[in-house]
């Protein structure tokens, strides 16, 4: 038996183009990369250089023009549109820069939404996500709109709603950058700890340089291809 | 999931009230404006609900009941020889002139009923005072509660205080007395003119005098026989004009719906509460939905299935729809409960028109619906990762 690491993504030769003819754009050109389940994988780069465009690609909320994406044994790139929802439903947990929580439902109704949309009765849920608010240290405020938290505990509340249904795979797409930069530390600490203990898969997409140190391995990306891979200062401290 | 979508329309009070509030007005509009349409077009067809016969001989060209065209008096006797027909006896119906103490004069629409029978009189139970049998009596006229309103001008108490006409005030007909010995409770006329009731002989007194003068004859068939054979059999045999009251309440109500303005009229307020109710409720809620896009989408890339998100969306819309209707029906019955003691303006609340507008409701709350279900059709899951 060997500790070898277990892949959870598996992407190789994937281009994705928007448009025709004058107006093509060529978002991501040949990009090829593995990351793998208890890690945390950063996707840098200058805007615009097609790190969202492949976070998207990643997490099937959008399809490639060209190559194969395989995810925690599911080759994606083959998929109907309706087993990609059923996969992103079971599979992926999302957190959103703008943090996109409902703010007319509580944060204990926006945490379930996960678990009602895999179809959890509504008590299971309602007690779920109160577990999952208190992990992320919200436990005492579980019945208040998104609108009465700060940036950092509405994000502590994004990433109880990823974590919620136990997806494999965590999606963030600049999860600080909305943040301070003590609070965005205590979020990616919240998020090393998810890939670390529980052996999920993290990719994070971000401008912050501040929280590279967060990085097992990281992929430099410019004008849509990975100009290198390297090891974080995490694997590096261990 | 749809718990929750309700409880986001629920939570966002204002986009709330303000679907509901447009969906109660445009249902306080139909309900309201068809209950009046209504209401006026049951005046038109009073005379048939005030005088009840199973059958009406009338001239081949009469059209409807507010316009009889005199038949011989003769035509009584004709009817009465049909096979099938157990009796038939002459009517009265025109509109006079009565004066009133003060010296104003108002039109009254006097009925003239058959001498021995007074076939086709109010039942007892109709009677608020003094009684049918009275009517024998010289100059006597027996009158609705309409003209207790109607013909009280003038009239006062010795010690000089106003009241209303009663059981034994006299008031003229064409300069002929007419003694109230009755008053009924009866449908109003669509002219306006109050019921007054007398024999069919004293009628022929009050009215202007014509060659002809016999409206109607009322008929009824022997027991057992259905009133519209009957009916088709003497216009076949009499070569006058038969139709049953059913029949006759018919042709009358869609005379007055062809060759009248009033249901274009009403018809335009309508469509004008349907109008506005979709645009309003339409417009409130494809903002609902916009301003839920980034939601919506989120749901999407968490894995919500579009028939799922059809659901919500359907079901937040029909659900405020439903509450505006609730509102607008109460509304609409509370205006019924208000104006129904004066009769004015008239207001019948049949239930063919709340399912007609609950229909409407339905229909524009689902096309409401279907403006956001558009919208979130065309919008992709990853639009959440845009800025």
């Amino acid at each position: 038996m060997s500790d070898a690491p277990i892949p959870a993504i598996q992407i190789s030769h994937v281009s994705k183009s928007f448009g025709q003819g004058q107006a093509l754009v060529e978002a991501l050109k040949d990009v090829s990369l593995e990351a793998f389940l208890g890690e945390m994988f950063f996707l840098v780069g200058p805007s615009g250089c097609g790190k969202t465009t492949l976070l998207s690609i990643l997490c099937s909320t959008l399809k490639p023009t060209s190559g194969n994406v395989k995810v925690l044994g599911t080759d994606l790139t083959a998929a109907s549109n309706r087993r990609l929802t059923r996969f992103r439903r079971e599979h992926v947990g999302f957190v959103f820069q703008q943090f996109n929580l409902i703010p007319t439902l509580t944060i204990t109704e926006n945490v379930s939404v996960p678990l009602l949309l895999a179809g959890r009765g509504a008590s299971a849920a309602n007690r779920l996500a109160k577990e999952a608010l208190d992990r992320v240290g919200l436990g005492d405020k579980i019945a208040l709109r998104p609108g009465k938290l700060s940036g950092g505990q509405q994000q502590r509340v994004a990433i109880a709603r990823a974590l919620v249904h136990s997806p494999d795979l965590i999606v963030c797409d600049e999860p600080t950058s909305a943040l301070d930069s003590e609070t965005g530390h205590q979020i990616m600490e919240i998020l090393d700890e998810v890939a670390r203990d529980s052996k999920r898969c993290v990719i994070v997409v971000t401008h912050d340089p501040r929280i590279l140190g967060f990085a097992d391995r990281l992929a430099e990306m410019e004008d849509g291809r990975i100009l290198k891979i390297t090891t974080g200062t995490a694997h590096a401290t261990g | 999931m749809i718990t929750l979508a309700l409880r986001m329309l629920f939570n966002d009070r204002a986009k709330y009230l303000m679907l509901v509030s447009g969906v109660a007005f445009a249902s306080l509009l139909m309900i309201q404006q068809s209950g009046v349409f209504c209401g006026l077009m049951s005046w038109t067809y009073s005379s048939l609900r005030n005088l009840r016969a199973p059958i009406w001989v009338m001239d081949p060209k009469v059209e409807q009941v507010n316009d009889p065209k005199p038949l011989r008096d003769t035509d009584v006797f004709r009817v009465r020889s049909i096979d099938g027909v157990a009796w038939a006896a002459p009517l009265y119906t025109g509109n006079v002139q009565g004066r009133l103490p003060n010296g104003n004069f108002k039109l009254v629409q006097l009925v003239g009923l058959d001498n021995n029978t007074f076939t086709g009189a109010p039942g007892p139970e109709k009677f608020l005072a003094g009684s049918l049998e009275d009517l024998r009596l010289p100059n006597t006229v027996i009158i609705d509660d309409f003209a207790v309103q109607r013909l009280s001008d003038g009239l006062t108490n010795p010690d000089g205080t106003t009241r209303k006409i009663g059981v034994g005030d006299v008031f003229d007909i064409n300069d002929h007395e007419a003694r109230v010995v009755g008053i009924v409770k009866a449908y109003r006329s669509f002219t306006g003119g109050p019921y007054v009731f007398t024999t069919y002989d004293r009628a022929l007194q009050y009215a202007p005098p014509t060659r002809r003068m016999l409206s109607f004859v009322l008929a009824a068939p022997v027991e057992g026989m259905d009133p519209a054979v009957i009916a088709e059999r003497i216009t076949r045999e009499s070569g006058l004009q038969a139709q049953s009251e059913a029949n006759f309440r018919h042709l009358t109500l869609f005379w007055f719906v062809k060759n009248t303005g009033i249901p274009i009229s009403f018809g335009t307020t309508v469509l004008l509460g349907l109008i506005v109710g979709l645009v309003i409720s339409g417009q409130t809620y494809y903002t609902f939905i916009l301003e839920n896009a980034r939601s919506i989408a989120a749901f999407k890339a968490m894995g919500a299935s579009m028939p799922l998100l059809i659901r919500m969306l359907i079901t937040q819309s029909v659900v405020a729809g439903l509450i505006g209707f609730g509102i607008g029906v109460g509304l609409a019955a509370g205006f019924g409960y208000l104006t129904a003691p004066k009769g004015q303006p008239p207001f019948f609340l049949l239930p063919e028109i709340l399912f007609g507008v609950a229909g409407f409701i339905l229909l524009i709350t689902i096309s409401a619906a279907l403006l956001g279900v558009i919208k979130v059709a065309r919008m992709d899951p990853d639009t959440v990762f845009r800025g």
